[in-house]
C-alpha cells in the first residue's frame, strides 16, 4: 500500500500501513456453492472466522468467465461473520463491478503479476516460482483397492497402507508408500523428471516417472517385494534398494 | 438399533447366498431378530437354501412397488423363530431396486423391530449390488482362496469405501468383516489355492471366519436347510464361530489344518 504524507492537524491522522488480511481466492462463482462450503469451513471454526477483513482474489477465476453476484457475495460473507474490504486481481470488468458493490480494488500483490524487472527491483525473498509454492501433499492411510484411483494433483503421494494389485496411484510429485506397492504407481505426470517412487515392498504392476514407464517384469527381480527408490536418470529408470 | 449387514464379493458362485443363509440364521438363533432380504433380483436363491421356495407369495419387487405390504412379503422361517425371509422377484430384473424403493423397505423392516437385516448381495458391481451395499452398516466380504476372487474382493471393497450411503454422508466407514469360504486345506499345503496368509495380507480387513470346503455344503442347500443348523458339520461349526465373531466374541480358529484323513485316522479317530 502506497506512504501517504501524515496529517498533523484535524480531527484524524491518515497513515499508509501494511496489515496482514486474509484472502478469499475464488475458485467458482456459483453463490449456493460458496455459501454451502463458507458454511462448513467457519463451522469448522467459528472463533476464528468472527468480524474478520477478507479480501476477495479473483485472479482464479477464468477471465472470461461469469463475474459473482457482488452484493450478494458480499452479504454472505458478512452473514458469516467475515467482513470484505475489497478485491484484487481479476480482470478489469470484474473489477469495475466489485467496485460498484461498494468494495475497494486493492493493487496485485503475487509476483507472478509483476513485471518481471520491477520484481527483481522490489528484492523481495519470493517463492522461486508460484507452482512450486501451491504444491500440497496429499495423505492416504486407507489401503488403496482394486479399481480406485488416487491422484495427487498438486504434489506428492503419500500412501500409508498398501495399495492393491489393480489400483493407480498418481502424483505430479513423488510417490511415497509405507507398505506394498501392488498396483500402477505413476509419478511426476506433469513431466517432473525429479519425482520418485518409494515404497516397502516393490510388487508393482507398472512404474512411470514423467511419462517413462517400465511394467514389473522389467525390474531386476532381486529388487521385487523389497523396498527401493525409483528415479529417472535421463530416460531410464532407475530401481535402487532403499 | 438395527443394523443393515451386507454379504457381497464381487464374484459370482463363492458362497455369498449359503453365507447369507447361514449368519442370518445364526443370529436369529442367538436370539436377535434377524431378516434376510434376496437382492438378487431375476435369479433368485435365497429362498431355496433357506428352504422356504413354497411358499413365496409376495417378494420384495412387489413391496417396493407398492403392491404388498412388508409384512404379508416376510416369510417366517420354521425352524429358527427370530428369523424372516424377504424373497427375490424371478420375473424382473434388478433395475427393479431403485435407491428410494430400497430403502423404504430398509426403513420397514427396522420399523418392524430387527435387530438385523442381512443383504443378500447378487455378483457383479451393478445395480443390484450397489442397492446391496448402500445402505450398509457392515460388510461380509466373501472371498474363495484364489487370485481372480481375491481381486474381485478388493475392488468390491474400494466400492464400499466410495459409494456407500456412509461414505457419501461422510459418516463412520462401513464396518469390514473378511469370510473365507470353500478353503481346502490340502489345496493350500500344494499351492492350489492361496493361503490364508496372503489373502490377509492383500485385504488387509479383519477375518470374520473361514469356512471349510465340504460336501455337507452342498447337501444343506440341496436340502434347504442353511448349513449353520448342520451341528455336527465341519462347515455349520465355521459359520457358528464366524456369528460370535461378529457379536464380538474370542474364538479360535479352527478348520485350518490338514483335514485329509489317513486310513488308519479315519479308523480310530
Amino acid at each position: 500500500m502506497s506512504t501517504a504524507p501524515k496529517e498533523t492537524t484535524g480531527p484524524f491522522e491518515l497513515k499508509g500501513e501494511m496489515s496482514l488480511l486474509s484472502v478469499l481466492r475464488l475458485l467458482d462463482v456459483e453463490p449456493r456453492r460458496i455459501a454451502s462450503a463458507l458454511a462448513a469451513k467457519v463451522k469448522q471454526s467459528p472463533a476464528l472466522f468472527r468480524n474478520v477483513p477478507v479480501v476477495i482474489d479473483l485472479g482464479a477465476l477464468p477471465q472470461d468467465g461469469a463475474a459473482p453476484d457482488f452484493p450478494h457475495l458480499v452479504t454472505t460473507l458478512r452473514e458469516h461473520g467475515l467482513i470484505p474490504v475489497g478485491v484484487r486481481h481479476g480482470p478489469r470488468a470484474m473489477q469495475d463491478l466489485a467496485e460498484m458493490a461498494g468494495l475497494a480494488i486493492l493493487p496485485a500483490s503475487s509476483p507472478r503479476r509483476m513485471p518481471r524487472q520491477e520484481q527483481e527491483r522490489s528484492g523481495k525473498a519470493e517463492e522461486p516460482s508460484a507452482a512450486r509454492s501451491q504444491r500440497h501433499s496429499q495423505l492416504v492411510d486407507k489401503p488403496v483397492r482394486s479399481g480406485q484411483q488416487i491422484y495427487a494433483a498438486d504434489g506428492d503421494l503419500v500412501l500409508v497402507a498398501p495399495a492393491s494389485p489393480g489400483s493407480e496411484l498418481l502424483a505430479a510429485g513423488c510417490i511415497h508408500v509405507y507398505g506394498a506397492l501392488r498396483g500402477r504407481a505413476l509419478a511426476g505426470v506433469n513431466g517432473d523428471t525429479l519425482a520418485r517412487i518409494f515404497c516397502f515392498s516393490l510388487e508393482a504392476e507398472l512404474v512411470a516417472i514423467a511419462g517413462r514407464y517400465q511394467l514389473i517384469e522389467d525390474i531386476d527381480p532381486e529388487l521385487r517385494n523389497r523396498p527401493v527408490q525409483i528415479r529417472l536418470d535421463g530416460d531410464q529408470l532407475v530401481t535402487s534398494p532403499l | 438399533m438395527s443394523k443393515i449387514i451386507v454379504v457381497t464379493s464381487g464374484k459370482g458362485g463363492v458362497g455369498k447366498t449359503t453365507s447369507s443363509a447361514s449368519l442370518a440364521t445364526g443370529l436369529a438363533q442367538r436370539g436377535y431378530k434377524t431378516a434376510v432380504i434376496d437382492f438378487d433380483v431375476g435369479l433368485r436363491n435365497l429362498d431355496l437354501i433357506m428352504g422356504c421356495e413354497r411358499r413365496v407369495v409376495y417378494d420384495f419387487v412387489n413391496v417396493i412397488n407398492g403392491d404388498a405390504t412388508l409384512k404379508q412379503a416376510l416369510i417366517k422361517d420354521k425352524r429358527v423363530p427370530d428369523l424372516s425371509i424377504l424373497p427375490a422377484s424371478q420375473t424382473r430384473d434388478k433395475q427393479a431396486l431403485t435407491q428410494e424403493g430400497v430403502q423404504q423397505v430398509l426403513e420397514g423392516v427396522k420399523e418392524l423391530g430387527y435387530d438385523y437385516v442381512v443383504c443378500d448381495s447378487p455378483a457383479g458391481i451393478e445395480q443390484g449390488a450397489l442397492m446391496a451395499m448402500y445402505f450398509a452398516d457392515e460388510a461380509v466380504v466373501v472371498t474363495n482362496p484364489e487370485v481372480s476372487s481375491v481381486r474381485d474382493s478388493d475392488r468390491i471393497l474400494g466400492i464400499l469405501q466410495s459409494k456407500s450411503r456412509r461414505a457419501e454422508e461422510g459418516q463412520d466407514p462401513v464396518r469390514e468383516h473378511l469370510l473365507i469360504t470353500r478353503y481346502d486345506a490340502n489345496r493350500v499345503n500344494t499351492g492350489d489355492m492361496l493361503a490364508l496368509d496372503d489373502i490377509l495380507e492383500i485385504l488387509a480387513i479383519p477375518l470374520l471366519g473361514v469356512i471349510p470346503e465340504s460336501e455337507t455344503v452342498l447337501t444343506a442347500s440341496n436340502a434347504g436347510a442353511p448349513i449353520i443348523l448342520e451341528e455336527k458339520a465341519a462347515a455349520g461349526l465355521a459359520y457358528a464361530d464366524a456369528v460370535a465373531r461378529f457379536l464380538g466374541e474370542e474364538r479360535p480358529y479352527r478348520f485350518l489344518g490338514n483335514n485329509k484323513k489317513g486310513f488308519f485316522r479315519k479308523l480310530f479317530g
